[in-house]
């Protein structure tokens, strides 16, 4: 019996067991069936739609960034290149602690501090996921012993880049400009002129002078190429390419010989000199002292040579030449007289007895010559080239000071001359007008008499003093000084000519009363005139005007005496000039911070330049001081400046 | 001479099962070396745990099923014992505590557990042979629940589950009521949200993904995006051994081991996975066959159970590469690259060969 009922459960246990198992078939090929399902649906019906997924997951779209194009002197000579170069380059997303990993990295390729602190600043002003350098310059056995660490530092890569050097380090610097990493001022310009897509790739962009102003003709048209890619983003190999096309070089106006000869020839002075050719308005010289060298920008500047440069009381940064408003002190004489002319307030005889002091109708104030008891007796001639205040503050007055302002204007003084380089101050043609609007305040008889010898409200730059000067050496056509000669296309290597604007024929003044300026302003270099000495043996004739602003006022009656001045209050030194006087090549206008005297130390300069751009005579030290462009090897530029 | 060392070796093997199993390794073996870039070192190195793997199972399918059911106790003991070890003096390895430090070799002791669960549920049952109450139901839940719940805890989710499926075959099996089980099912659903509130972080996310992997495309859901990918451009006939994109590219992550099915599918496209699906199919077959033949109670719950693991240990991993179940971690059989779990499926196999062959000793 009670076998009988085990042999009946285990029979049950047994139908019951199997009829589960059969169960379990069941749900087993439902569950398959599901699975079949799925890859149906995966591999049959959406075949293609996951198609484009995995070739949108392999196949990337990368720019080719084209070569920007070089810059180039009048005669050829380098001055912004390229060159191809190693640099590391860091993801900082994909590190998980970057100081370390560089603390790293230093032990297999040399790591400056300077390096350390430009790639913080890098750091700080960049998104995560760029990829930033932390080295440049990459030597080749820098490279391999980093190939055979590679596994240790994962999110470090070495890339072959293209590089900007200016290879002539500071000469021109202020001219030429430099490029620096697009910033988001930068981001926010591409994408106003609608040039997102051009810029893919592209890490710099230029940010100053020519390389700044010329942006769109140096970076060219961007390529592409089509390269698979792995998870990681990294390229395993071209599937088709788009060829970039290359920027455009660009053919400066700049006589880099004669640039160079002006910067040296300023020794440790500070200043700014332009010089311009006064046929056409090329700028053949623009300098500013001190200079920097832009190669200090390229990739990144790091905080410590920022500081140097951004807090020097010298201000390197500053581009004077366009940038500096000074009083032009005597060097606006010869424009004064030729007003006067013009405006029939003086006549080229008109004589006075000048007693060294000037005084207004029922003002007791004597507004004193530059020499101790005067010049005598003075005519227009007489007074620019011995440089008479006395002359000068009496024409001033009888002209007052709209006509003055009006005529100045003529000749670009008070507003920008519209040089292609960014960055120019209009300087002051002070009015009635003016005065109101700027001070609400009148104009006074006294303002007037300072504005008659370069002084009170009055402020130019050295280029506008050199582009005045430029137009009273062709006749008084007025000029656009400009830096660019001619664009040179990447493709067909032809030559394009600078647009200009248009050119005004019409002179700005009676050539009769031009004469007779210009004379007297060549007199000037001559026994008798004030800048005698710089011009001794001048074997061409060169009309000039000498010039010193005060920087600080002065009292009534207080002499000025260097010996008790600090010197950074010593007088500003001017001068202009251009030569040869009768068929005018070159037209200058100098300006030397507390040089004191236009003769002595603005207009050595000067004749150093006339020497070079008319005689072919260098200075002894300049020709070997002068970098040839060929030894222009990247590598040492930026040590140099170190 | 030969043959007759061939006989003592083939004799407690079952042919159709180990000819399935050589065809699916094959496969598997192909798959990981293009999974693993070509490596013959890795490659060469699921050929060593492929051996070693070989070797227990024919150990096993020597072992007597007496013998298993003899030390199925005190396996089962031994394993607890170490869970426990685990849960208090275990390694913490990737935020997971499971292993266990024994001096000379580290072990983890729930993938003794993945053979030591059915087995000893299956040794209670064969005890209790002449009728079961419900009170043995509730003494298989414990032996069930408490080292199901110990790996839970380390977290180790996906091996919790797989071991409490194979534990719960051997009980379904047994002939719990489809009222018990319809009412635990009930009680289990209306459990969920408590269960909920016990998942760890990265287990809720792992759910939460599966639901709308799109919300999480770089993290969480970037692995079942891929490896969806990969399968998909496949198509029918796929891009070929060693030629698939996402696979090569190493956009499939884990492509080598629980994502190996993205790389086969990518490669070998709707036809290779119906391939596949066929080949585990017959090696289910034959087992639920073994199964059913088998002549008592201890050999028809563990051949069962061991069927049954197997299919789910198939079923879950192809179920989440392909996105329609949770990633919880589960290996596809034979086919992923790891020594383990293919040490513990062919020792499954093993008891399996061993049911299959002892089964006339045991009748007559």
């Amino acid at each position: 019996m009670m076998v009988g009922q085990a042999m009946r459960d285990q029979q049950r246990e047994l139908t019951v067991f199997r009829s589960r198992l059969m169960l379990s078939g069941l749900a087993i090929l439902v569950a398959f069936g599901l699975l079949f399902a799925r890859f149906m649906w995966l591999q049959v019906v959406q075949q293609s739609y996951y198609h484009t997924l995995a070739e949108q997951n392999r196949i990337s779209v990368v720019p080719v960034v084209p070569n920007r194009g070089l810059i180039l002197d009048r005669n050829g000579l380098v001055l912004a290149a390229n060159y191809s170069a190693y640099t590391l380059e860091v993801t900082p997303s994909r590190v998980a602690n970057v100081e370390h990993a560089i603390d790293e990295l230093a032990h297999v390729v040399d790591v400056t501090p300077r390096d350390r602190r430009r790639f913080r600043k890098l750091m700080e002003e960049s998104k995560n996921f760029e990829s930033l350098p932390i080295r440049t310059r990459l030597s080749e056995e820098e490279v391999a012993r980093f190939a055979v660490n590679r596994f240790r530092f994962p999110g470090f890569e070495i890339k072959a880049r293209p590089f900007r050097s200016y290879p002539q380090g500071e000469l021109a610097s202020h001219a030429v400009g430099y490029i620096g990493r697009i910033n988001d001022a930068d981001v926010k310009r591409i994408e106003a002129a609608g040039l997102t897509t051009n810029y893919k790739g592209t890490d710099h962009i230029g940010k100053l002078g020519i390389e700044g102003a010329y942006e769109k003709e140096l970076h060219g048209v961007t390529g592409s190429e089509q390269v698979e890619i792995d998870a990681g983003g990294r390229a395993i190999r071209s599937l088709s390419r788009n060829e970039p096309v290359s920027g455009n070089n660009l053919v400066m106006t700049l006589d880099l010989k004669l640039q160079k000869i002006a910067e040296d020839a300023f020794g440790d002075y500070k200043g700014g000199l332009v010089a311009i050719d006064p046929r056409n308005g090329e700028v053949l010289a623009l300098v500013s002292r001190p200079g920097f060298d832009p190669n200090l920008f390229v990739d990144g500047i790091d905080p410590q040579s920022w500081d140097a440069l951004n807090n020097s009381p010298d201000k390197p940064l500053n581009n004077r030449a366009l940038r500096g408003q000074y009083p032009p002190g005597s060097t606006i004489k010869p424009f004064m007289a030729l007003a006067a002319l013009e405006y029939k307030k003086r006549s080229p005889e008109y004589t006075i007895a000048d007693p060294g002091w000037f005084t207004l109708p029922g003002v007791a104030h004597r507004y004193g010559d530059w020499k101790k008891g005067g010049h005598g007796m003075v005519n227009m001639h007489k007074a620019i080239e011995q440089s008479c205040d006395t002359y000068f503050y009496g024409l001033a007055n009888d002209m007052g000071i709209d006509l003055i302002h009006d005529f100045l204007t003529r000749f670009g003084f008070g507003s920008r001359t519209g040089i292609d380089i960014d960055g120019e101050l209009p300087g002051l043609a002070p009015s009635q007008e003016w005065k109101q609007q700027r001070f609400h305040q009148k104009w006074y008889a006294g303002d007037t008499v300072s504005v008659g010898i370069g002084q009170g409200y009055m402020l130019a730059t050295p280029l506008q003093l050199a582009t005045a000067t430029a137009i009273l050496a062709n006749g008084g056509r007025i000029v656009h000084p400009h830096l660019l000669k001619a664009i040179q296309d990447a493709k067909t290597r032809e030559m394009h000519p600078a647009v200009l604007p248009p050119e005004d024929d019409h002179p700005a003044v009676k050539p009769e009363n031009l004469a007779l300026v210009r004379d007297a302003m060549v007199d000037v270099t001559k026994p008798g005139g004030t800048a005698v000495v710089a011009f001794a043996n001048a074997p061409y004739a060169v009309a000039a005007k000498t010039g010193s602003a005060q920087v600080v006022g002065m009292k009534q009656g207080e002499k000025y005496d260097e010996r008790r001045m600090k010197k950074e209050h010593w007088d500003n030194a001017l001068f202009i000039a251009f030569a040869p006087a009768d068929d005018p090549k070159i037209a200058v206008g100098v300006m030397v911070e507390n040089g004191q005297h236009g003769g002595s130390t603005a207009a050595p300069i000067a004749r150093k330049m006339f020497d070079y751009y008319l005689l072919g005579k260098e200075p002894p030290q300049a020709e070997k001081a002068l970098p040839k462009p060929d030894e222009s090897a990247p590598a040492d530029a930026e040590e140099e400046h170190d | 001479m030969i043959s007759r060392a061939f006989e003592l070796l083939s004799r407690r093997i079952d042919g159709p099962l180990a000819a399935a199993l050589a065809l699916t390794i094959s496969l598997g073996l192909a798959v990981v070396y293009s999974a693993s870039a070509a490596s013959m070192d890795r490659t060469f190195g699921q050929v060593r745990n492929l051996a070693i793997a070989a070797i227990a199972m024919w150990l096993f399918a020597q072992v007597h099923p007496r013998v298993l059911m003899q030390l199925a106790l005190p396996t089962y003991i031994a394993g607890l014992g170490l869970l426990v070890g685990v849960a208090l003096f275990g390694e913490i390895r990737n935020g997971a505590r499971r292993w266990l430090n024994l001096g000379f070799t580290t072990i983890q002791p729930s993938e003794v557990m993945k053979i030591a669960v059915p087995l000893v549920l299956a040794w209670y049952f064969h005890r209790r042979e002449e009728g079961l109450r419900l009170r043995d139901f509730v003494i298989a839940a414990l032996i069930l629940v408490i080292p199901v719940g110990l790996i839970a805890r380390q977290p180790d989710l996906g091996t919790a589950l797989l071991i409490f499926a194979s534990g719960f075959f051997v009980i379904f099996l047994a002939g719990l009521s489809w009222k018990v089980l319809v009412s635990l099912v009930a009680a289990g659903a209306a459990a969920a949200p408590f269960v909920w509130s016990f998942l760890h972080d990265y287990q809720r996310q792992r759910v939460l993904t599966l639901l709308d992997p799109s919300q999480d495309p770089l993290g969480a859901g970037y692995h079942i995006i891929q490896s969806t990918i990969a399968i998909g451009s496949g198509g029918i006939l796929g891009k070929g051994w060693l030629n698939g994109t996402q696979a090569q590219l190493d956009f499939v992550p884990e492509r080598s081991t629980d994502f190996i099915l993205a790389v086969f599918g990518e490669e070998f496209g709707l036809v290779g996975n119906i391939v596949l699906m066929v080949l585990y199919l017959l090696i289910i077959a034959r087992g639920m066959m073994i199964t059913a033949n088998a002549s008592t109670v201890f050999a028809r719950l563990t051949a069962g159970a061991i069927t049954l693991a197997f299919f789910t240990y198939a079923f879950v991993n192809m179920g989440m590469v392909t996105g329609i179940l949770p990633v919880v971690g589960v290996p596809l059989p034979m086919v992923s690259y790891g020594g383990t779990a293919l040490l513990s499926i062919l020792a499954g196999f093993g008891i399996l060969m061993s049911i299959s062959t002892h089964k006339q000793l045991v009748a007559s």
